[in-house]
């Protein structure tokens, strides 16, 4: 449980950074590393100033190949570790996120999306990041996303990643956007009480018996961290349970790199988090996230007014992505309609589960995301 | 029955990951040896100790040690032991990797974590070339030198790898080949005595490949060069501490003390909460 001076509950006025750095530290995050990158700063510049004040670390690294390598470390001697970054951040980030999946280390990437490709639009949102998040490193394995729509979620999604990264010991992603980061908002943070706090499973054998990547029976296995005795070695390279290089065992690559996909996959419905507004009789779905998702609700609410029978799926899990309830909502509907600041991403995955199910996307780039009667428009052309 | 009689320094490896995969004649498990002799004349807690390699032949030797140890991806090794550094300022982390790992893809993070003087153990084994790919061009390839990628000789100048550590910030700097097996692992001793940033680097055969492609086939040859040209001009000018064909400058160039990173920021927390009790 979090001391009185690390968490600060009550009600505040904050920014979205500065909320997503206060979950960080209520979700025990002891340990930062980073590199300065707009619209990320704040969460390096507030957790600079906050960490030191119950005994955590932060350290401003060379450049975000190392602030990941750095938190990988970190986590492995024993502390729940994050970074903050922006999409030419995430995109060095992926060589050590890959060695997280890999090791299977808990910890914590946010990234905070502006407008890309290369240098873009730094001061600019984004959601142009969502399928680097899911394929972004090379290799194949499966992780967690999640996108926060407000202040309040910037928040409350920081410390569920961490509890996420620490129950299936991944590298999971918070991929909030330039909108949400920056923007005020009243945050309210819980009594300690209130407050699920997920710790990583700990080794419960003797320290000669233990084997530091043989899985229990939800595949995750339990972690033992440097300085406790039990000699155990991690590798970047494919591995058996003893973590010991096989890196000519065809054997011994189809059962690690499954198991890593299948941790997450066969655990996908105790992951996944939706939000559902007025989809039971609905005709049209919007499904949207982040910032994006807010206009899309208010234009969902409009078209009721109008008569249009529509409804909102808004996913706060992205990856894993929400198909099987995505492929019930094409069942029942006759369209749905996809607004997000890129060129058209998860909507291909909406796309994959719709089957017959016309699926209308929507584009926005730029400085504003859509706005409601952009939305309402779409809707009411597939209504 | 035959008694069955271990090695007195096999507790300090893992046995059962040999056998390993270095090349006959290469300087790698000497580099090893000297260092698990280090340990054991330091008496040093195996529980407390933290082995870090990057990628290449040297690479594997986090996997070799009975430790806690990590094989990090190509370069990283510094960077991840600086995050087991500072969140566990207890352990001893020591970094075993080669020139190319630490010097071409990690040489921003050395000489960053010499800057900052964070308090982990560098040593490099530099054998001229990228051995585990096959022999091509590295940061510290000798000029003229033939490589798979150098076909026609080298032309790059190579890094003075002492002198960048000094430059940089290290407070412990040295230079032997594996021909000085005494004299590296005394120095290995006194590196994992001090607090802050150290490194040794370790002039180290790799007759398979780079020795091959340059007129010495066989470890015994390159360690003749090594004998012949090897002078120890020990807190020399390391700008000055040339490796050429005729002469190899060898030695401990610096032996200093400053506050680690680590300390400093423990001492800065301390005072934070100091401040906020009054």
């Amino acid at each position: 449980m979090p001391s009185k001076r690390s968490l600060l509950t009550g009600a505040h006025f904050m920014n979205g950074d500065v909320a997503c750095a206060e979950g960080a530290i209520a979700a025990g995050c002891r340990f930062f590393a980073g590199y300065p990158i707009t619209p990320a700063t704040e969460i390096a510049e507030h957790l600079s100033q906050r960490m030191p004040e119950f005994g955590g670390i932060y350290i401003q690294m060379e450049d975000e190949i190392a602030s990941m390598a750095a938190v990988l470390g970190a986590s492995y001697a024993g502390l729940k570790a994050m970074t903050a970054t922006s999409g030419p951040g995430f995109s060095l980030m992926q060589e050590n996120i890959g060695l997280a999946v890999m090791t299977e280390t808990p910890c914590v990437i946010v990234d905070i999306m502006r407008g890309g490709p290369s240098t873009g639009q730094p001061t600019l949102p984004g959601q142009q990041d969502v399928m680097q998040a899911r394929w972004g490193s090379h290799g194949d394995y499966a992780t967690v996303a999640l996108a926060p729509s407000s202040v309040q979620e910037m928040f409350d999604l920081t410390l569920e990643a961490f509890n996420l990264a620490e129950t299936y010991r991944v590298p999971a992603m918070l991929l909030g956007d330039e909108i949400v980061a920056h923007m005020y908002e009243k945050l309210v943070i819980p009594p300690p009480d209130k407050l699920r706090i997920v710790n990583r499973k700990r080794p419960n054998v003797p320290r000669e018996e233990y084997m530091p990547f043989k899985p229990d029976e939800d595949l995750v296995p339990p972690m033992a961290c440097f300085g406790e005795g039990y000699h155990f070695h991690a590798t970047g390279l494919t591995h058996d349970e003893r973590g010991y290089p096989q890196t000519s065992s065809s054997e011994a690559q189809q059962k690690l790199v499954t198991r890593l996909c299948n941790k997450i996959r066969k655990n996908e419905d105790k992951i996944i988090r939706v939000e559902e507004t007025m989809l039971d009789d609905a005709d049209v779905a919007v499904v949207a996230y982040g910032i994006v998702a807010r206009s899309a609700l208010s234009a969902v609410r409009k078209a009721r007014e109008k008569g249009i029978k529509a409804g909102l799926l808004r996913l706060i899990t992205l990856w894993p992505f929400p198909e099987k309830r995505v492929a019930q909502l094409a069942e029942q509907t006759k369209a749905i309609v996809v607004p997000e600041m890129n060129c058209g991403q998860m909507v291909l995955e909406v796309e994959r589960k719709a089957k017959e199910t016309p699926v209308a996307f929507l584009s926005k780039l730029g400085e504003e995301p859509h706005t409601p009667l952009e939305i309402l428009e779409e809707i009411r052309r597939n209504s | 029955m035959v008694e069955q009689v271990t090695h007195p320094l096999s507790k300090y490896l893992r046995a059962d990951m040999m056998p390993h995969i270095w090349c006959p004649g290469c300087g790698n498990g000497i580099v090893l040896n000297c260092f698990v002799h280090a340990l054991d004349e330091l008496k040093t807690d195996l529980d407390k100790l933290v082995v870090v390699s990057g990628i290449g032949c040297i690479g594997r030797t986090a996997g070799y040690t009975n430790t806690d140890s990590f094989h990090t991806t190509h370069g990283r090794a510094i960077a991840f032991a600086t995050g087991v550094k500072l969140a566990s300022p207890e352990l001893e982390v020591v970094i075993v990797s080669g020139d190319g790992d630490l010097f071409a893809i990690g040489g921003n993070h050395f000489i960053h974590a010499a800057r900052r003087n964070i308090g982990v153990k560098v040593i490099c084994a530099n054998n001229f070339n990228y051995g585990m790919t096959g022999g091509q061009l590295g940061p510290t390839t000798p000029l003229e030198s033939l490589t798979t990628t150098s076909p026609y000789g080298n032309i790059e100048h190579p890094f003075n790898l002492v002198h960048l550590a000094a430059a940089a910030g290290a407070i412990y700097v040295a230079r032997w080949t594996t021909l000085h097996v005494r004299r590296l692992t005394q120095s290995m001793k006194k590196m994992m005595q001090k607090e802050g940033f150290c490194f040794i680097e370790v002039i180290s055969p790799c007759p398979e490949i780079f020795g091959r492609y340059n007129k010495m086939r066989t470890g015994l040859e390159m360690m003749e060069w090594f004998k012949k040209a090897s002078v120890v001009e020990s807190f020399s000018d390391p700008a000055k501490a040339e490796i050429t064909k005729e002469k190899i400058v060898v030695g401990e160039f610096v032996d200093t003390q400053k506050l680690s990173y680590e300390k400093l920021f423990h001492e800065k927390i301390a005072q934070i909460n100091e401040r906020s009790i009054q």
